[in-house]
């Protein structure tokens, strides 16, 4: 496997005034192409940071984002973003949110009933078809959150960017949609980049996950590969030895070597 | 168009049909129709008590204002006096003699032209200049402070000032409510504009959206809440305006018409053409809150 999107020494440094504070530190990590990467950390500790440097939304100080080689530091639907509060556009539908994307990216190259049937088809895969007409503000978080997951894949990203995706919802609605999102990775086979502060998430998810030191100067502690067989099932894992075994690598890692520190 | 389609399961699925649950299907007896007055009175009962309050407030004040004006030596005329005196003026607003010498109706279309001319054209810079000073720190540094000083200005104190840029009373009444107007829309759009939600900014930024785009399709609905806010307020000062602006330009216009009923002291002609005024500008006013109603609708359920 070679290197599909590529992180490259990246630093980030904000000052404000005279004060200047390092955020990032150096950090370098490539990811292939299908592979399911999460990053953790405490929060605060810089990985939302470096989502928006790989989204562009945020340039980087020093170093770069590599995708295929190629060099990319503006925002693009190449790296279609899942945000965490959803970020729908409340004035349209939940059919006319998806089509938005579609229309923007495919408006060149497929008709409009071809685009009409994109949308359709990437709200069926979330299940969000029968909602389409809906605003959203009329349907769940849950929901909504799906709506957002549409709206990315529709874009047809090289890497799927997932930035806390199921953090504001509940314990049995982040579970629902944590299976959604392994199913939809098994099928279509995406490049998977998300940010989580929740273990069994993270390992659960990943094919590897990127455990950050805390800030400042946060920079990548520890890399763990995740050596579980997909399809992965939820119930048989609790008990799964190798999946044990991960999750209490990164506990430890968060809770006894890098330890949150509130005055920091 | 490759991807093979998946069948997810989920909460938040639909629940398919033909699924494990059975339920028995219990005859329900079906619904007799209720008699017509049944369904009738409720209906009736709520427009009661929407119109019989105004109705009766009305009633007596308009009877308060029969008994106290009624002496001869009243310097205002009772309700009875003025139906006498100005009877043609109320029951055909669409006479025409030629001349100043019009129905009220024609007077009013004259200044809803005005102000519409006028308006149209503070909406259109209002919203631009709004949204620059709402996207641009620059721009709104530079432009704030004077727009601040601006606005405090009477709008009558505007009327000299343009009648001497523009040599008729025309154009200058049209300016005149083009800068009344233009202030509250100007800093209403800014506000909204800046409070456009970072995360839609994101998403535009990962879409790619051009200006022109980003401009339609995020800034404009995302600010209409607000916008909307400085269209009404503005539509209201217009009108105010207008009526002041015209009773000094002359012409045909529904302020001139009160100012000349003044000199020929027709006070009644006065109470029926202000009767007019409120009502229009009421409904001006309920034009733009229905267009802001309709425009607005899903943004406000964010």
């Amino acid at each position: 496997m070679t290197s599909y999107l590529k992180l490259d020494h990246i630093d980030k440094t904000y000052s404000r005034g005279g004060t200047t504070t390092n955020v990032l530190k150096d950090v370098t990590l490539e990811i292939h192409k299908g592979e399911y990467v999460s990053i953790i950390g405490h929060s605060g500790c810089g990985k939302s940071t470096l989502l928006n440097i790989v989204a562009g939304l945020t340039d980087a100080t020093s170093g770069g984002v590599l995708l295929e080689d190629r060099e990319v530091n503006s925002p693009g639907p190449d790296r279609a973003v899942v945000f965490q509060n959803h970020s729908l556009l409340p004035w349209l539908t939940v059919y006319d949110n998806v089509r938005l994307a579609v229309d923007k990216v495919f408006s060149g190259t497929r008709t409009r009933a071809q685009r009409h049937d994109w949308t359709l088809h990437n709200l069926e895969l979330v299940q969000m078809a029968h909602a389409k007409d809906k605003r959203p503000g009329e349907v769940s978080g849950g929901m909504k959150q799906r709506v957002g997951i549409a709206r990315a894949l529709s874009m047809e990203p090289k890497v799927l960017l997932l930035d806390e995706p199921f953090g504001a919802l509940d314990a049995l609605t982040r579970a629902h949609l944590q299976d959604s999102v392994m199913q939809i990775h098994a099928t279509l086979g995406n490049t998977i980049l998300m940010i989580t502060h929740d273990v069994d998430e993270a390992v659960l998810l990943s094919d590897r996950i990127v455990m950050m030191t805390n800030g400042p100067s946060a920079r990548i502690g520890e890399v763990l590969d995740v050596h579980l067989a997909r399809p992965r099932k939820r119930l048989d894992l609790v008990t799964n030895a190798t999946y044990l075994k991960a999750r209490e690598a990164v506990l430890k890692f968060l809770h006894e070597r890098h330890r949150f520190v509130e005055a920091a | 168009m490759t991807t093979p389609a998946l069948k997810l399961t989920g909460r938040d699925a639909p629940p398919r049909a033909g699924g494990a649950a059975t339920a028995t299907v219990v005859a329900m007896p079906s619904p007799k129709r209720k008699p017509a007055a049944d369904r009738i009175l409720p209906v009736l009962s709520s427009i009661a008590a929407n119109v019989l309050p105004p109705l009766i407030v009305l009633t007596v004040l308009v009877g308060l204002w029969q008994i106290l004006c009624s002496s001869p030596t009243s310097p205002l005329p009772s309700p009875t006096a003025i139906l006498d005196s100005s009877w043609e003026l109320i029951v055909d607003p669409f006479y025409d003699r030629g001349g100043l010498d019009k129905g009220l109706f024609w007077h009013i279309l004259a200044s809803v032209q005005r102000v519409a001319v006028g308006y149209s054209l503070a909406v259109v810079v209002g919203v631009a200049l709004g949204t620059l000073i709402g996207q641009s720190t620059w721009a709104m540094r530079g432009l704030d402070p004077l727009f601040q000083v601006l606005r405090t200005v009477p709008p009558l104190a505007w009327l000299p000032l343009s009648l001497a840029a523009f040599r008729d009373g025309q154009p200058a009444a049209i300016f005149v409510i083009f800068i009344t107007a233009i202030w509250p829309i100007i800093i209403n759009t800014a506000v909204g504009i800046r409070n456009i939600p970072q995360d839609y900014r994101n998403v535009a930024a990962v879409l790619r959206l051009n200006p022109i785009e980003f401009f339609v399709k995020i800034m404009v609905p995302a600010a209409a809440p607000y916008i909307f806010t400085g269209l009404r307020i503005g539509i209201g000062l217009s009108w105010l305006a207008i009526i002041a602006a015209e009773m000094l330009i002359g012409g045909v216009g529904i302020g001139f018409f009160i100012w000349d009923a003044w000199n020929s002291s027709l006070i009644g002609d006065i109470i029926v053409a202000l009767i007019y005024v409120g009502i229009v500008g009421f409904v001006l006013d309920r034009i733009i809150a229905g267009l802001g109603a309709i425009v607005t609708r899903g943004t406000a359920a964010a």
